[in-house]
């Protein structure tokens, strides 16, 4: 999943600034389940901006509250037209997908982001998100049993851990796994050491964001004529 | 404001030890402020963070929140619960400026009636530092306030709201 955590409330309350009437818009896909912009979270923090807005002297500021089922689909964004036509503005407690997603579907509305998106990972324990995943557009977990190296390593290293590497720790950060040291754990576990020894090749970038914005078209999924958005 | 009475602190009481405190609070004849107004809880665990915010944004001078001992929770671990939303909450009142002081969690046993009295007391002298609620629009809204928040809570106990 999409992992964001909030902006603190002061951060928003001045993006807001000069604005009247401001629709905070939860989201209830991915930031619900990482406790940053559901239903729950978007009641808090609206309370918490009303609240804010009045010790400032800005108390007659409307921020109204609602939560749709996605907002990086346009399909679940239609039922906020109406809604949205009433407020001068919008904060999205969505990801940053969410937020442009809010802003292509309605250009006259100024949209504005309450979280920040951090990266995909994985609820590693009650309230503990971890980064697994880094979108490269090439994935070669095969190849390291399972482990990603260019996600997981400070050194994004391939073939092999550094000299940093102290009783399975990552020498960046003491509470961070090496994850060299749970490459050769699992891979020894599996049987597949063997595999290692190949030599991994240089990761090729050109498929990650570094080769620009990227797009996934599935033809026999595209709607005959439209095809995708440019 | 005229009086300290005109204050308005909110005790959220557990129904297994803090309510059934004051209560013997009550039959034991023992004084404390007028300014602390009881709901009773199913648990402490049952007070969430958005729930507290409210009380405050409706003008609410202070809140304390009162469950089971340490260990003697009747549901095992919502006072734990509880004291980990108070702490957020009040990290949040931290952040907006109203201030992490008008907000505070308590343990005590249903045996403690005494105990009751002191921290209603003990609150209310620390509201009556800090002042009324800059958020507060009248004796009259914030008295509507608690009433609101009274019905959420018997709604909660009922199981109509979560």
């Amino acid at each position: 999943m999409i992992v964001a955590d909030r902006k603190k409330i002061p951060e928003i309350r001045d993006m807001i600034q000069g604005h009247d009437r401001v629709l905070l818009v939860g989201c209830g896909t991915c930031v619900t389940v990482c406790l940053a912009g559901g239903e729950r979270e978007v009641g808090i923090i609206g309370a918490a901006l009303r609240m804010s807005l009045k010790l400032v002297g800005r108390g007659h500021v409307v921020v109204d509250q609602c939560t749709i089922e996605r907002q990086c689909e346009d399909a679940f964004i239609d039922i906020l037209a109406q809604r949205v036509s009433q407020y001068d503005a919008i904060c999205s407690l969505g990801c940053g997908a969410g937020v442009q997603t809010l802003a292509e579907r309605f250009p006259q509305k100024p949209v504005y982001p309450g979280l920040n998106t951090q990266f995909i990972g994985i609820l590693e324990s009650q309230g503990v998100w971890t980064e697994k995943c880094l979108g490269c557009g090439h994935c070669r977990l095969g190849e390291f049993a399972g482990v990603c190296p260019i996600t997981r390593c400070a050194k994004r290293l391939l073939n092999g851990p550094c000299g940093g590497s102290r009783e399975g720790k990552c020498e960046v950060n003491a509470d961070t796994e090496c994850a060299w040291q749970r490459i050769y754990d699992r891979a020894k576990a599996l049987g597949t050491l063997d595999r290692l020894d190949a030599i991994a090749a240089p990761h090729d970038w050109s498929t990650g964001i570094e080769g620009g914005p990227r797009k996934v078209v599935r033809e026999d999924q595209c709607i005959a004529g439209l095809g995708p958005k440019s | 404001m005229d009086t300290d009475q005109e204050l308005v602190i909110l005790a959220l009481c557990c129904h297994y030890c803090a309510y059934a405190a004051a209560d013997m609070a009550g039959s034991m004849r023992l004084q404390y402020p007028g300014s602390v107004r009881v709901l009773r809880f199913p648990c402490t665990s049952k007070i969430e963070v958005n729930y507290l915010l409210t009380a405050f944004e409706r003008g609410i001078d202070g809140i304390l929140v009162a469950g089971c001992l340490e260990g003697g929770c009747h549901f095992l671990e919502g006072n734990l619960r509880a004291r980990r939303r108070v702490e957020r909450a009040k990290k949040l009142l931290d952040e907006i400026g109203l201030g992490a002081g008008r907000l505070e969690m308590f343990n005590l046993s249903s045996a403690e009636g005494p105990r009751f009295a002191e921290i209603a007391t003990e609150m209310h002298e620390r509201v009556v530092e800090l002042g009324p609620s800059p958020l507060r629009r009248g004796r009259e809204a914030v008295l509507a306030g608690v009433a609101g928040m009274a019905s959420l809570a018997e709604a909660v106990i009922a199981g109509e709201k979560t």
